[in-house]
């Protein structure tokens, strides 16, 4: 565990704006780094002020710290941001539990339940709820809510964080799982991924389009005196692309939706081709 | 240059006329074949037209496969210039060679305005 906050720091460290934090601030946060992992959120939520789950991270180093009053702002600020955001319901949940309002506990359990329908903790905490709002006597009540105050506390510091995956090469930037792509030049694909609007994976079909593009680019730019081509980007009617040339014949795709200005993609491009490069000379 | 409609060389004209571009051509982007050029010296007008014609039909099934819709306008960067490519409703590209330092912006908007005048 220790490699892992060594590895995700020299991370951060190399690309301060990744969002590498939250697993950082998290990993500090179960390790019992409090002041560490607040020292991460607090950066990190400097540099992303409108991300839900950097509130989420904060709101959670802020409960393990007895501060609940703050940890509610934040929470509070999470799902501003993000209505559907479970953290932050649960975690309201969590803190309605601990000042005994079971009935503000259950409303918000129950949107998170509507989001959420699978996870276990809100339903046991729900099931909890429900049962000790009925008129249960003072006792019953109170350890009802103490179960459900428990199923749904934050991570205990003991229990394990998800291992990290060497073989991403985006982790912690944005769209790593769904625009962000890299791919070698007979259209195979190294790292990351791609989904259309509908959340389907079209990572395979795009990346052996895009090989052919890149061959013809190459010869298009000789012919025409052009010298080496370093970039292509495309707007489509629904989004765009950003097809960067990386050194050993390695293209790097970014894909993004039309909200996204083709300049900005450019930007992202550039920092995803940052961490591409250290990734590639990582497996060399 | 070859002998096109008045529309045709309006449309390059558009295009030709910002600076830092070094020419334009329409091209059939089914074919690749030109339709119209106004190109500077020693530029190989069918030679570009069919390559461009063949990234505009990939980078078009990429798009698609990407559920982006259809190609609206392309960048080619290079160390020494650009090629720029807008595609008319017509089927026909518009495509601009530019120098590395063209106002993009600039030459994208000539491209849409020259596709429109292509119809």
């Amino acid at each position: 565990m220790a490699d892992d906050v060594k590895a995700l720091s020299s991370q951060l460290a190399q690309d301060p704006d990744s969002l590498v934090f939250l697993r950082l601030g998290e990993l500090l946060r179960r390790k019992r780094q409090l002041d560490a992992a607040h020292r991460v959120a607090l950066t990190g939520l400097e540099r992303h002020p409108h991300l839900a789950d950097a509130h989420d991270l904060y709101a959670r180093i802020l409960a393990d710290k007895r501060d609940y009053e703050r940890a509610f702002d934040e929470w509070d600020m999470a799902r501003r941001i993000a209505p559907d955001h479970v953290g932050a319901l649960k975690g309201l949940a969590f803190l309605y539990f601990k000042v005994g309002d079971v009935q503000q506990a259950a409303v918000h359990l129950e949107a998170a339940q509507r989001v959420a329908p699978d996870d276990p903790g809100i339903a046991q905490a729900l099931s909890l709820a429900r049962g000790g709002s009925g008129g249960a006597a003072g006792d019953e009540a109170g350890s009802r809510a103490a179960a459900a105050e428990q199923a749904l506390a934050p991570a205990s510091p003991g229990a394990a964080l998800e291992p990290i995956d060497d073989t991403q090469v985006f982790v912690g930037l944005e769209g790593a799982q769904e625009g962000l792509l890299l791919l070698d030049a007979s259209g195979r694909v190294l790292g990351g991924a791609l989904k259309n609007p509908e959340g389907r994976d079209v990572t395979d079909a795009v990346a052996a389009y895009l090989a052919g593009v890149s061959q013809e680019a190459a010869r298009t730019a000789k012919l025409l005196g052009l010298g080496a081509w370093s970039a292509l980007a495309a707007e489509g009617k629904q989004g765009h692309v950003h097809l960067t040339a990386l050194a050993g014949d390695v293209l790097l795709l970014v894909v993004r939706d039309r909200s996204v200005p083709m300049g900005r993609l450019a930007v992202i491009a550039q920092r995803a081709a940052g961490a591409a490069r250290r990734w590639l000379e990582q497996q060399r | 240059m070859s002998a096109a409609p008045a529309g045709y060389s309006q449309a390059l004209d558009l295009v030709t006329r910002v600076r830092g571009v070094r020419g334009a051509m329409l091209v059939s982007a089914d074919d690749g074949i030109v339709v119209a050029e106004q190109l500077m010296e020693g530029i190989k007008g069918a030679a570009v037209a069919a390559l461009a014609g063949s990234v505009a039909s990939r980078l078009g099934r990429a798009l698609e496969a990407a559920g982006l819709g259809a190609g609206v306008f392309w960048h080619l960067q290079a160390a020494q210039g650009a090629l720029l490519v807008v595609g008319a409703p017509s089927g026909i590209l518009v495509v601009a060679v530019a120098e590395p330092d063209v106002n993009v912006g600039l030459v994208r908007l000539e491209l849409l305005r020259a596709a429109e005048v292509v119809g």
